[in-house]
């Protein structure tokens, strides 16, 4: 029975609807698997009782013949998305016994698309990180391991529960979030695969609001196939995100053929970066080579502001998130402090969110807070709002030349060991996004996919960039990528 | 640009984060670390570059002004630290 843990998306879509299993026996599966799993850390409110009422309506659906490709499939959801009567905390203690009372319109269509909720997923709290360190829940762990060091790695951030879950086989598939690489680093981290799609694809309401001009929903799956299986089930307009955009959502699965012939695959100079490991070159010159076979045309292009992209991200993603969090008062939900004798409101406002946030998000809203201050506006805020103008123009004139689609490294590295960073400055862990940020600041759809092992024996992933609104396109040159690296490496089960 | 303790203080005042006094100079510190790391935005040319407002290129979508939702005050007070009389309560804000 363990095998079925092992299946994707695809398969189990398959093996359903054949009559070889029914939901209910693979959703007892990964309960199972996840309660075995507890070492990792990611799941980290389980929830067997929804699971198991909603895989006996998926099989009665499934027996009607009428049930959509996610009917029936197990799947987890990252603990930012807001779930009906379930705790939502976005891994912050300031949302301490939340519960909402309303369903996240991404977790509310996999629903009624029929998927299955094992649980909620560890993260980092507020989606602030890159190693899923800054979790109230405490780290979520990768089940991939250097070689025989049994030394604990991080699966990412911010979406690492995600990511360790669909790695470890705990879940088919599971959601995730992206605001400056969360979806596409996690998953290089891990050796899965993962999409955020173009900005306005999936609606963020009932997503717990990082910075709203970068934030998007996604899937990340143990395949190319399965991202575009559940990409599908993800988006489409919202009325209640009026930046959800209102485009016919294609059926990606059907437009994966694996033909490149002819497409043009830009390779820009600037994502060479100094002291990039040489694992990291070989890996892209490998994937460069594999395209080209593929009958992909190579073009060296140029992205010449992409060095500014991680600075103005963190002036903007701050200023963001200082707005958004002002919500975190202590008032309408979650933590409230306990006030001593004559505290006012203010006191209860600044003990309250002192005790909530954790060190990174309350730095984050701080420097968020500065940079729209009074006579600081100009200088930092608007300064990388006007460079983020120049950013998106330069990949609007690399695809004005043609371009279809941009080869880069997921990330600088493997995933390092927990607490390897501790010392460092902020700004080395946020170094971590430096080839998936940019993607966020032109709202382009990026996916990350597993293509070769480091020396170490541990994943990593190559970052594929498409022009917005084509993520069918872009899934299909990825598809073709996945093809030829023929990458199959899982984790050994230690845990 | 340098934070010292002072603006360190102010800006946690502004965010209403409560940082105790030992804490300020190594917040100062943070700031000045990543406030550093964003002077590089300084080398860029932005002249006659418009700040970008939206992302995508499209007039958002609206909608009918009618009301779609409303009168579940039990559900909004239900996750609320301290609600009473069918309201929200807070510490007295006049004297």
């Amino acid at each position: 029975m363990t095998e079925l843990t092992k299946l994707t998306l695809a398969e189990a879509r398959d093996k359903l609807r054949a009559g070889d299993v029914t939901s209910v026996e693979l959703t007892e599966t990964f309960l199972k698997a996840i309660d075995e799993a507890d070492a990792l850390n990611a799941f980290v409110h389980k929830t067997p009782e929804i699971a198991l009422e909603r895989a006996k309506a998926a099989d009665v659906r499934i027996a009607q013949g009428d049930a959509p490709d996610m009917c029936g499939l197990p799947i987890g959801i990252k603990d930012l998305f807001c779930t009906k009567g379930v705790a939502s905390q976005a891994a912050s203690g300031i949302l301490e016994g939340f519960t909402p009372e309303y369903e996240s319109t991404v977790s509310q269509k996999l629903e009624d698309s029929g998927a299955v909720m094992l649980g909620k997923l560890n993260m980092d709290e507020f989606a602030m990180g890159s190693s899923n360190e800054t979790s109230v829940y405490g780290n979520a762990i990768n089940p991939w391991r250097r070689g025989n060091d049994d030394a604990a790695l991080t699966p990412g951030g911010s979406s690492g529960g995600s990511a360790a879950a669909v790695a470890a086989d705990l879940c088919l598939a599971a959601t995730g979030t992206d605001t400056g690489g969360s979806i596409r680093q996690p998953a290089a981290f891990t050796g899965i695969t993962g999409i955020k799609p173009t900005y306005g694809r999936c609606s963020r309401w009932g997503v717990v609001a990082f910075a709203s001009s970068l934030d998007q929903a996604g899937p990340m799956t143990k395949d190319v196939r399965d991202a575009a299986i559940m990409l599908e089930a993800m988006c489409g307009h919202d009325e209640k995100d009026s930046t959800s955009v209102d485009l016919p959502v294609p059926n990606f699965e059907a437009m994966l053929t694996g033909d490149i012939r002819g497409k043009k695959i830009g390779i820009p100079k600037e994502y060479r970066m100094d002291g990039m490991p040489a694992e990291i070159e070989k890996l892209w010159s490998d994937g460069t080579e594999m395209l080209k076979a593929a009958g992909a045309e190579i073009v060296d292009i140029s992205l010449p502001h992409t060095k500014y992209a991680l600075p103005a991200y963190y002036v903007i993603a701050p200023a963001e998130a200082s707005s958004n969090l002002a919500r975190y008062d202590g008032v309408r939900f979650g933590h409230r402090a306990t006030l001593a004798a004559g505290d006012g409101i203010t006191e209860m406002y600044e003990k309250t969110r002192a005790e909530g946030f954790g060190h990174e998000v309350q730095r984050r809203v701080m420097v968020g807070t500065y940079v729209l201050s009074a006579g600081f506006y100009d200088a930092y805020y608007n300064r990388a709002r006007r460079v983020r103008t120049l950013i998106k123009q330069d990949f609007e004139s690399v695809f004005a030349q043609g371009i279809d689609a941009i080869l880069t490294p997921a990330t600088p590295s493997a995933a390092f060991g927990l607490g390897e960073m501790t010392d460092a400055d902020p700004i080395q862990m946020y170094l971590n996004d430096v080839f998936t940020v940019t993607v966020n600041l032109a709202g382009l759809p990026g996916v990350s996919v597993p293509t070769g092992l480091d020396s170490q024996g541990l994943p990593l992933g190559l970052q594929l960039i498409g022009r917005p609104w084509e993520e069918g396109d872009l899934l299909n040159t990825a598809y073709a990528l996945e093809q030829a690296a023929g990458f199959v490496a899982k984790p050994g089960k230690w845990w | 640009m340098s934070i010292d303790e002072s603006t360190a203080a102010k800006v946690a005042k502004l965010a209403r984060i409560k940082v105790e006094e030992d804490a300020l100079p190594a917040l100062a510190q943070e700031f000045n670390a990543v406030l550093g790391f964003i002077e590089q935005l300084n080398e860029v040319d932005v002249d006659g570059v418009e700040p970008m407002v939206s992302v995508t290129p499209m007039r958002l979508k609206r909608r009918e002004d009618v009301v779609t939702d409303g009168d579940q005050q039990e559900k909004i007070l239900s996750n609320a630290p301290d609600a009473r009389e069918g309201f929200f309560a807070v510490p007295k804000v006049v004297e």
